[in-house]
């Protein structure tokens, strides 16, 4: 399985562990949701498998990536792609700038590099706004900004964090269908974790519970 | 009725701090073309330049100054960073304050005392060496008074860096730089190149101006130039000094022309600055499109951190020298440690400390309350939020050079009738504490919740009433940081206290600078422990107090300070 997570389980500096260990498998091309209650850690599972938890915080269980054993590998070498809540564009950076900074190192040279630009702002929607202020954007344009600039690092795997939940209901639906359309395109496995039934469904993929510790025991 | 006390008060603010400074610009340009009636100079033109620039190692004196003042300020903001990078997010790096507070305490003639004591030829450094190195004389090379002034630079980093990692600590308060790091390792870039690429550029703006103030501060000093630079030719500063000092009457003209000289100076370096934030701007965002992961950032930040151990262990052995040597009585070369040890140099008879503690501690009180009063008046009145023009004219006694305004302060003073002595000397400390006091201040001030203030007034508190009772209290923590920055920046005054004071005023500071030239080691330490313990102790309360408070009321406990999100 591409992405692949065994008996992983968090504990927070002095505290009992976030929720029961989790084991889950993600295909390529598939969009797995985790749900659960706020305040369960779903952002925590979300940084522990990306490599972002804390120090301090104690991790057991076993995570890998197209067979790529992944604990203990620093985030940057871990190539997972992340989307937040709030669509986080570098403020100091224009929108191009933004997904130039995206964009992966192997494309070499100022006018392919610029190309491919041009192209991910154009697959958003988001033709000749490169020079634009991100803080100018919509939430919407945002949200497909920032999702171009998590896929054109090229990653093996991406993970949702509440990606739809700040967004207007009315254009809510258009996102989500954006950004699900186009990871699948890429087939690499991704993980979303919501506590909108909607957004399950829509991902259309399996769906696994988040429960604390003590639900999962009984 | 209102708006005109307030506009009133803010005037008398600039008035009281800014007027002084023009005042003093004004007499040393007139004095550095000629002009200066008071001595019966009224000859315009470029006479004095001329002496100024036939003076033999002038050319030197101005490279020196432009070396040693912006290989500091590059070094100590590249040394800073790095540590303020290495620490976020760890458990250390929350109570930064505590560790630094020490050296940001300690007044620079102090710290330059100390390193001499460290470094020179006899110093701590090579006794220790000694044996190893088989040495049976002390070399004759040293790191104080080298014609390169590593010494003074080694000096200007100490007090640099616990400075600028401070203000870069307070700014990232603001940031969410956990965020931003993780957005950016998931694209695959390392902490290192995260923390150049995007939490340097977004920084920047809010530090600006302290570092400026530093660049200044480095290179026009005079205290641990005269204490650790070389001597022939010296820095730029300390030809000036010497110029004024000189008992010739035309020389102060010649010094006019020199301090004229340093402003000139600083200023270009200030412009320089600011062509090179464009440089790096255009730079960077070139570099930045290549999308390059940056393997050399994190070399160059593990330089830098790399670097902070050995000038936290150096500054540390500087104190610890200054601690040893004033309870010394016997300690000959090459011995590691005293052979004897005394408390007789605290108990010299005569011309004892005691006089000059006295000025010190009147000097700091005085200003240091004044400046509080004075920056929080100024804060109470602002009517919009933001930086306006008017609020960074508040910094320009730090933006330019000491040396450069002050010889015609003095002047300017006299015409008013104010003579050499204590109101002048206060005065021109309280033009350097204040705007340390109003930097201090302006964050907390800004991030105050207005609700609180509303709903005091909602249950019936004047506007009085609502500063002391509620305002004042919430924000204790940085009102006593405040304070004590501003007793350390009053008790650390070398050069109002001389040229203000006429040469008649001691404080601690003036006394430890004079000694420092050749006087007993131990008598010098003694100056030198004093005028540090006044500011480390007004540290101490600064720290402990608000923690001690911190148990009773949780809420006080600043949570974004703790997170850094």
């Amino acid at each position: 399985m591409p992405l692949a997570i065994d008996s992983l389980a968090i504990q927070a500096p002095g505290d009992a562990p976030l929720f029961a260990p989790v084991t889950l498998s993600v295909d390529a091309g598939t969009v797995t949701t985790v749900m659960g209650p706020s305040g369960v850690g779903k952002t925590t599972l979300l940084h522990a498998i990306a490599g972002h938890l804390p120090a301090g915080f104690e991790l057991t269980g076993h995570v890998t990536l197209n067979g790529r054993p992944l604990n203990g590998l620093p985030a940057e070498q871990r190539r997972i792609g992340m989307m937040f809540q709030e669509a986080g564009l570098f403020p100091h950076l224009s929108v191009g700038d933004n997904l130039a900074f995206g964009l992966h190192a192997t494309v070499r040279g100022r006018r392919a590099r610029s190309q491919a630009v041009d192209r991910a702002l154009a697959a958003a929607g988001l033709e000749g706004m490169g020079e634009r202020d991100p803080a100018t954007l919509s939430g919407g344009q945002r949200a497909r900004a920032a999702l171009m600039q998590s896929l054109l690092a090229e990653p093996e795997a991406i993970l949702l964090d509440e990606p739809f939940s700040r967004l207007d209901q009315a254009l809510r639906t258009g996102i989500r269908t954006f950004v699900l359309d186009h990871i699948r395109a890429r087939s690499i496995p991704a993980l979303l974790v919501t506590h909108d039934p909607a957004d399950a469904e829509a991902a259309g993929g399996p769906v696994i519970p988040l429960g604390e510790v003590a639900a999962a025991n009984t | 009725m209102k708006n005109v006390r307030r506009t009133g008060l803010r005037a008398l603010i600039i008035a009281v701090l800014i007027g002084p400074v023009l005042l003093g610009v004004a007499q040393t340009l007139s004095a550095a073309f000629g002009w200066l009636p008071a001595l019966g100079e009224r000859t315009i033109g470029l006479a004095p330049w001329r002496t100024l620039l036939d003076q033999p190692g002038l050319a030197t004196s101005v490279q020196l100054t432009l070396w040693t003042g912006i290989s500091a300020t590059v070094i100590g903001f590249a040394l800073a960073f790095g540590l303020v990078a290495s620490l976020h997010g760890r458990a250390m790096g929350r109570s930064l304050m505590p560790w630094l507070a020490p050296f940001l305490a300690a007044p620079h003639a102090a710290i330059a005392i100390g390193l001499a004591f460290v470094l020179a030829p006899s110093g701590w450094l090579l006794r220790l060496l000694a044996a190893p190195l088989d040495l049976t004389h002390p070399p004759a090379w040293a790191l104080v008074g080298d014609p390169l002034g590593i010494g003074l630079i080694l000096g200007l980093l100490v007090k640099e860096v616990p400075f600028l990692a401070l203000i870069m600590t307070a700014s990232l308060s603001h940031l969410p730089v956990r965020r931003w790091l993780i957005q950016a390792r998931s694209l695959g870039y390392t902490p290192a190149a995260t923390w150049l690429r995007v939490v340097l550029p977004m920084m920047w703006p809010q530090i600006r101006l302290p570092t400026l103030i530093v660049l200044s501060y480095a290179l026009s000093n005079v205290d641990m130039a005269l204490i650790l630079g070389p001597a022939n030719p010296p820095v730029l500063a300390v030809t000036v000094l010497r110029a004024y000092t000189a008992p010739e009457l035309s020389s102060l003209l010649t010094a006019g022309a020199g301090a004229a000289l340093q402003a000139i100076g600083v200023l270009i370096t200030f412009a320089g600055v600011w062509a090179f934030e464009r440089l790096i701007g255009v730079i960077g965002r070139t570099r930045l499109r290549r999308g390059r992961r940056g393997r050399l950032s994190g070399v160059a930040l593990g330089l830098a951190q790399a670097l902070n151990p050995i000038l936290l262990g150096m500054a540390s052995a500087a104190i610890a020298a200054l601690a040893v040597w004033s309870v010394t009585w016997r300690w000959s070369w090459p011995k590691p440690l005293p052979e004897q040890l005394s408390m007789a140099a605290w108990q010299q008879p005569g011309d004892s400390w005691i006089g000059p503690l006295g000025h010190s501690l009147l000097f700091a009180g005085v200003t240091t309350a004044l400046a509080l009063m004075l920056a929080i008046a100024w804060l109470e009145t602002e009517q919009r939020r933001g930086a306006s023009l008017l609020a960074g004219i508040l910094y320009l006694p730090l933006l330019l050079p000491q040396i450069g305004f002050l010889p015609g302060l003095q002047f300017g003073f006299l015409q008013l009738g104010i003579g050499p002595g204590l109101l002048a000397v206060g005065w021109a400390h309280l033009l350097f504490v204040f705007p340390y006091v109003l930097l201090v201040l302006v964050g907390p001030w800004r991030g105050y919740d207005p609700l609180l203030s509303r709903q005091a007034a909602s249950l019936g508190a004047g506007p009085l009433r609502r500063l002391f009772r509620v305002k004042l209290p919430v924000l204790l923590a940085p009102v006593l940081a405040a304070g004590a920055i501003g007793v350390a920046v009053s008790i650390a005054q070398y050069l109002p206290t001389l040229i203000m004071g006429g040469g008649r005023i001691n404080t601690l500071t003036t006394e430890a600078v004079s000694l420092a030239s050749g006087a007993d080691r131990r008598i010098t330490a003694v100056y030198a422990i004093l005028q540090m313990l006044i500011p480390v102790a007004a540290y101490g309360i600064a720290i402990i107090a608000p923690m001690l408070r911190g148990r009773r009321h949780r809420l006080l406990r600043e949570p974004r300070y703790a997170t850094g999100d």
